[in-house]
């Protein structure tokens, strides 16, 4: 998918002056985050960017992780301020989706790595995990859904699913291992590359780059 | 290459977008960018000030010195070949390059060809001065274009004229008749179906980063501000004073250019820059390598 220029100078969505709640917060230190905004732009949902800490004011009740380089944007998630209000946002259970980077961003663990970031998903990450650039794939793969218990926890039984959904990886993780409060909500050639934990989503593939809208309208919905 | 291969190295570019590339020549200058932030690195034995200064010919680096920076760092690794070096550019696709930049930093192997890219599966990306350049390359496969700007100088201003060139270029395109557009292809000498990509979308069809020159965090700015999506960063991290905290400094000045009050302090005790020399000073116009 090719994303519009204009999205270099862009701030917010059309129209979301007075929007006092129901904004999307895409996290825009580096990274794929145009592509994001060019999803929700055409399923017509509001959103900001959020490049610096008052970026996250009070209409955001939903952040986004984008697809980049896990370290550049940690570093930069400090520098910027940004880290606290977004690790609040997801303590408090609100709906927060990760892609690629945004998924080692949000995972408890790191193989071969002390670092955690978010430390929210029940599960361990490793990064790199189909190795350089020639290893990057497409694929095509269902994707269970599960109803959220609260922000933090789901149900155990997929309560529907998103079926035939293209996969890009890029220079992608996979999901080690999966802790006791994730599901699993995709599997590819026996490795789990997409989990969801109550109103936590996170894919080790890049949704954002695709023309399928499925992934980012159930994130609405969540 | 495949359409899918030539899609996901395009994918790979969008990724880096909003980052800065930095050259390194050691494993250990490698986890310095990475620590600073850098979102790829540059593996090369000689970074550009110096390729200038010691004259001669500059060829590819040697893959051992390659895959030690490879195994320093989990950030992708890029490395330069010679333009039209078909050979090199086979040797860094074995060694699982994650992108190969065809260089005129590089001395040229080849004075009328560049390599077919498509050819390959890992992904490319090359320079260009303007519009035409651009979309040449991108025929040829390219996944990811940069301004030529005059490497090793320090300074900026060719990188600036090439940006604001090519953005002019691309407005120019988009503002045209449809029917049009058929003359602009031949005046540009670039294929139909990328010239109107262009006049349609207002944009290239790749990523496009700002390269040469680049050397204080109001540099990177700047080429953001220009509608760069991301830059290189070559000889003005490891010739300056404190390498560590200036890579900082522009990997945060790169992500909020327009935030005037934190480019302020980013510019601040960074020590010293690299020293630089004009353009009207020197004698090898790299740029001017391949059209």
């Amino acid at each position: 998918m090719v994303v519009d220029v204009s999205y270099i100078s862009k701030e917010h969505s059309e129209g979301i002056e007075g929007e006092r709640s129901g904004v999307t917060g895409i996290l825009a230190v580096q990274g794929a985050f145009a592509e994001h905004a060019a999803m929700l732009d055409r399923l017509g949902a509001p959103w900001k960017l959020l490049r610096a800490a008052d970026d996250f004011d009070a209409s955001i009740d939903r952040v986004i992780l984008p697809g980049g380089e896990s370290t550049t944007q940690g570093k930069l998630l400090r520098s910027t301020g940004l880290f606290d209000p977004i690790a609040a946002h997801i303590a408090a259970g609100k709906p927060t989706f990760g892609t690629c980077a945004g998924m080692i961003l949000l995972a408890s663990a790191l193989e071969q790595d002390d670092t955690v970031y978010f430390g929210a998903l029940d599960a361990t990450v490793r990064r790199n995990a189909y190795g350089r650039q020639l290893g990057s794939f497409m694929t095509t793969e269902d994707l269970d859904t599960y109803t959220p218990v609260d922000g933090l926890h789901s149900e155990d039984d997929p309560s529907g699913v998103i079926a035939d959904m293209p996969m890009v990886f890029i220079r992608g993780p996979l999901v080690a291992s999966v802790g006791d409060d994730a599901r699993i909500m995709a599997v590819v050639d026996g490795d789990v590359v997409a989990l969801q934990q109550g109103r936590i989503l996170a894919t080790a593939f890049h949704p954002e780059v695709t023309d399928d809208t499925r992934v980012h309208e159930y994130f609405l919905g969540l | 290459m495949d359409t899918t291969r030539n899609e996901l190295n395009r994918n790979l570019a969008q990724m880096l977008k909003g980052g800065v590339i930095m050259d390194v020549t050691t494993p250990e200058q490698a986890r310095i960018a990475q620590e600073a932030g850098a979102c790829a690195v540059m593996a090369l034995e000689r970074i550009p000030a110096d390729i200038r200064a010691a004259g001669g010919v500059s060829r590819m680096s040697d893959p051992a010195m390659i895959r030690g920076i490879q195994e320093a760092v989990s950030i992708p690794v890029m490395a330069k070949v010679r333009i039209g070096h078909i050979a090199e550019a086979r040797i860094l696709q074995a060694i699982d390059i994650d992108y190969i930049d065809e260089s005129e930093v590089l001395s040229p192997a080849d004075d009328v060809y560049h390599i077919d890219k498509r050819e390959f599966d890992v992904p490319f990306v090359c320079g260009a001065k303007n519009l035409g350049e651009a979309l040449r390359r991108i025929e040829e496969g390219a996944s990811m274009i940069r301004t030529k700007g005059e490497p090793g100088t320090g300074d900026v201003i060719q990188a600036v004229r090439h940006m604001r060139t090519m953005n002019r270029q691309i407005r120019e395109l988009e503002a045209l008749r449809d029917d049009e557009v058929y003359e602009a292809a031949k005046q540009l000498a670039v294929p139909y179906e990328l010239a109107r990509f262009v006049h349609d979308n207002g944009r290239l069809p790749v990523v496009n980063f700002a390269a040469g020159g680049v050397a204080t965090p109001a540099d990177a700015a700047l080429m953001m501000e220009l509608g760069a999506e991301g830059v290189f960063v070559g000889s003005g991290i490891f010739k300056s004073g404190d390498p560590a905290k200036r890579a900082a400094a522009i990997v945060q000045a790169t992500a909020n250019w327009q935030d005037a009050d934190l480019l302020a302090r980013l510019s601040a005790d960074l020590g010293e820059a690299m020293v630089g020399i004009n353009e009207d000073e020197i004698e090898t116009i790299m740029a001017a390598r391949g059209e």
